[in-house]
């Protein structure tokens, strides 16, 4: 553990960047439109209104096609935990596996077999076992959304484990601690919402090039209708679990959050930036201005964080120097335990070979006192510690903003829907059309909020980027990333044209032979 | 319940799943086979999309299986996953490049506006449909033949021949073994075309495939059991150490009769299977060539797993290699997984009922016609 290969951890997490960037813009929809097919076929089901059965199908047609190539994109992500982080696949794989094990038997069977009912089984089952097909697609993906991001969650916020010292190893304690974790389940409670939000902007979006075009009115009015409400229903909800989702990086990341707030000295009554710009040039240790310019809300941060006005919430300085008053301890006494820790596994290792007992029980000793400092241990500066604040800072802003302004756009969309007014407003049909990409915008940037955000960790606490990787050649990495990005480039680029060609055909366009 | 288990019980029961699920894969990559006999079987624009909307209801299933075979192997055994995922890198990216242009072409080979040409997607059906199944039966003839890579005492691992898994292809006994598997999956694919589909000429051109290849593919599996029976195999005593052992396979099948069921099994019931598709012209040769699959492979697995065997030997230092008890999960997450196991049943039911729903006829031209979602 004592060489790092620069060059080999960078491409890495290039690569995994990349596939995770690419395999996101297709899981929302994949998540939401799920859920408005199975809505749009219970209307047709309900009422045998033909003109739903073609709405259904409309849209099963552009979900089949987005599906495709989030399968094909997704496989890769499973398997890089291996190929790509062999150490970070043994040092948790304990607790790690077990969520994408059961994602397998439990979710992504309920979706592909049902899948293939939904689109092919028309005609060959009943109306009722499609419609049930239909549902068990929309839950199978969302339920492997959930084990995947109890997965992810678990890596923010690692509970129920402990270090085995034999194995070398983190070790399950609890199960239910891991699946309930409070942070995994913000975490899907938000991700799958704004998913939901994501797929309902695309659905209004299509919808509105139709009513500017003067096509297909009856399937753009209906569809805007129920997205509108699905999607105003998972706006609010993104809202208030972002909220929920933020309280608990508060408590289990608040280096994520000082990074998220550009915040350098923490305070009680702390203020939060609504617009700003941090200072790139700043450091933790100078006396720099933190911002070139800043709008903040007096006493905000502290709210949002912790409920309470006076609460402290602490900065980036105080997480490394330390802040005796508020209980902080200095990042280096961490980095120190974390040390003797990692010294004493190695006393224990060759005690274990050397059959000395006595080494053996003192070096337990030592283990069990500064364990839970152990991935501190692998930190080499104080200045590692951070994460970049910049790319955190306005990705948050960015996503936040959005979500506030899709709670708007839904709103007023459902109002003017209600009164069908919808035809005769041109300028909200170009707003509807041109906010398909924010929605993905502000998807991404939430991951890129939570995944930039949680550097230099893989493991909070637990385990640094940089030790997680597989020993393998940084050109082995290159080599596989740009073929990556050829390959998602090339795939991307078909399935929009052909996305775009269905939806240009419309309806009755078919389907293609 | 499971929780009173020895950790070595819930070792052995995880191996049994994972074999199972191997297994099980294995007979899935009908659906690789039947691509890989595209052209073979079909000539005309009609003929091909009979074919490809044949498969094409099926592939998720193979797909899934393998992603829940890696989930799986990730959560019992993790060992394996961080030294052979991270250590033959190029072979497992070789599979999952040809696993990803698969999972695209289906659904965008025949859209207009798909950028790249139908011929090419179907030139990527081939692809996936030749190297999954030769990468994969190479791969786990690496199980017999074994692999250099180090596990150090923190149990980091590191490949130690820069092939970095391609060098499998080079042994003899690991290509024997994936040839066997690809034809095998071309049986298989050739058997569930006939099935399948409500057309003569395919039907007649998919039997003359089995015809012409069954003989190549007995012979192979024959040639790989003969030499995995007579070489030297990974033994491990009781105190972990790992030794070359003469016969050592050829031992394990004699002293653990359930294998050797399983293997017996496997090849006559392959063989019968194959003879009833060519001879008899029944349907239920698909089911009695792809469950005997199951049987055969599920042997092999075990085969390694079982009588102090190392199921990933490492030739670099014997000692490395890995059992399936120093590579484990814990006792509490073995417990816990084997909870979810017992959904498995469940999930096989619901498969096999939804299978029979949508296959309860021939596909035809004149049914197609009627379709809204195409290939």
């Amino acid at each position: 553990m004592e060489h790092i290969d620069v060059s080999l951890v960078d491409w890495s997490r290039a690569q995994f960047a990349l596939t995770a960037i690419y395999h996101w813009i297709f899981v929302p929809l994949t998540l939401g439109l799920s859920f408005l097919i199975a809505m749009f076929e219970t209307l047709y089901f309900r009422s045998g209104d033909k003109e739903w059965l073609k709405i259904t199908k409309f849209w099963m047609k552009l979900f089949g096609i987005n599906f495709a190539i989030g399968v094909a994109t997704g496989i890769i992500l499973e398997f890089e935990f291996g190929t790509n982080w062999s150490h970070y696949s043994w040092l948790v794989g304990d607790i790690f596996g077990a969520p994408l094990a059961v994602e397998g038997i439990l979710a992504f069977f309920l979706e592909s077999t049902f899948i293939a009912v939904m689109f092919f089984g028309w005609n060959k089952v009943s109306r009722g076992f499609h419609l049930t097909s239909s549902w068990l697609v929309a839950f199978g993906s969302n339920l492997s959304a959930l084990w995947i991001l109890v997965a992810n969650g678990w890596m923010q916020n690692p509970v129920g484990m402990h270090f085995n010292p034999d194995t070398a190893r983190n070790e399950m304690l609890s199960f239910w601690a891991v699946l309930f974790n409070p942070m995994a389940v913000h975490k899907f409670l938000h991700t799958v919402t704004s998913s939901y939000v994501v797929a309902s902007l695309f659905v209004v979006g299509v919808s509105a090039w139709y009513l500017l075009k003067k096509r297909e009115i009856v399937l753009a009015k209906r569809s805007i209708l129920v997205a509108s409400v699905f999607g105003l229903a998972s706006a609010l909800y993104t809202g208030s679990s972002g909220d929920s989702s933020a309280k608990t990086i508060a408590v289990s990341q608040p280096m994520k959050l000082a990074a998220m707030e550009g915040l350098y000295n923490g305070s009680r009554n702390a203020e939060l930036v609504i617009i700003g710009a941090p200072n790139v040039s700043k450091r933790y240790d100078d006396t720099q201005k933190p911002y070139y310019f800043q709008i903040a809300v007096p006493n905000l941060l502290s709210v949002l964080a912790f409920n309470k006005s006076d609460s402290f919430v602490p900065g980036i300085a105080d997480l490394i120097n330390g802040n005796k008053k508020e209980g902080i301890e200095p990042i280096t006494a961490k980095m120190e335990k974390g040390r003797v820790a990692l010294s004493a596994l190695h006393d224990y290792k060759n005690a274990t070979k050397e059959h000395d007992i006595d080494r053996q029980i003192q070096s337990l000793a030592v283990i069990e006192q500064n364990g839970k400092y152990m991935g501190y241990g692998l930190l080499r500066t104080t200045d590692e510690s951070i994460p970049p604040i910049s790319p955190v800072f306005y990705s948050f802003r960015i996503m936040v903003g959005l979500g506030c302004y899709f709670i708007a756009l839904f709103a007023v969309l459902l109002f003017f829907s209600i009164k069908n007014q919808l035809e005769s407003k041109k300028w909200l049909q170009y707003v509807m059309l041109w906010s398909i990409p924010l929605g993905y915008v502000a998807s991404e940037l939430g991951w890129l909020v939570a995944e930039v955000g949680r550097q230099p960790w893989t493991i909070q606490g637990v385990l640094t980027t940089n030790y997680s990787t597989s020993q393998i050649s940084g050109t082995m990495v290159q080599t596989t990333f740009y073929l990556f990005l050829g390959l998602f480039s090339l795939l991307l680029i078909a399935e929009i044209r052909i996305l775009l060609k269905q939806i240009k055909k419309g309806q009755e366009g078919g389907s293609h032979v | 319940m499971f929780e009173n288990l020895s950790i070595e019980t819930l070792q052995a029961y995880w191996w049994i799943i994972i074999s199972l699920l191997g297994s099980i894969l294995v007979f899935l990559l009908f659906v690789q086979g039947g691509q890989s006999l595209l052209r073979t079987v079909s000539k005309t624009q009609d003929e091909k999309v009979l074919v490809i909307n044949a498969i094409g209801t099926k592939w998720e299933f193979t797909f899934t299986t393998l992603v829940t075979f890696g989930g799986a192997f990730f959560a019992s055994f993790p060992l394996f996953y961080s030294t052979s995922f991270g250590g033959a890198y190029w072979v497992w990216m070789l599979l999952l490049f040809s696993f990803v242009v698969q999972a695209v072409s289906f659904e965008f080979r025949s859209k207009p506006g798909n950028l790249l040409g139908s011929a090419v997607y179907e030139g990527f059906l081939i692809t996936n449909g030749i190297v999954a199944p030769l990468v994969l039966g190479t791969a786990v003839a690496t199980f017999f033949t074994g692999s250099a890579f180090s596990v150090n005492d923190m149990n980091f691992s590191e490949w130690k021949h820069p092939g970095h898994g391609l060098e499998a292809l080079l042994n003899a006994t690991n290509v024997t073994l994936g040839v066997t598997i690809l034809l095998l999956s071309r049986q298989l694919g050739a058997m569930y075309l006939i099935n399948s589909i409500d057309n003569e000429v395919i039907q007649y051109r998919a039997k003359r495939q089995i015809k012409r290849e069954a003989i190549p593919f007995l012979l192979l599996a024959v040639v790989f059991v003969v030499l995995i029976v007579c070489k030297k195999g990974f033994s491990v005593d009781g105190q972990g150490l790992v030794s070359m052992v003469q016969y050592k396979y050829f031992i394990n099948l004699i002293h653990e009769p359930v294998i050797l069921i399983l293997f017996v099994i496997g090849l006559v019931g392959i063989i019968s299977g194959i003879y009833i598709s060519v001879f008899k012209n029944k349907a239920m040769a698909f089911w009695i060539t792809g469950l005997s699959s199951v049987s055969f492979a599920m042997s092999l697995f075990l085969l390694v797993g079982f009588n102090g065997t190392a199921y990933y030997p490492s030739t670099y230092n014997l000692q490395n290699s890995l059992t399936i008890y120093n590579s484990s999960s814990s006792h509490y997450t073995l417990t816990a997984m084997s909870y979810v196991s017992l959904f498995v049943p469940f999930v096989l039911a619901y498969i096999v009922y939804v299978w029979k729903s949508m296959n309860k006829k021939q596909l035809s031209t004149d049914e197609l016609k009627n379709e809204d979602h195409l290939y």
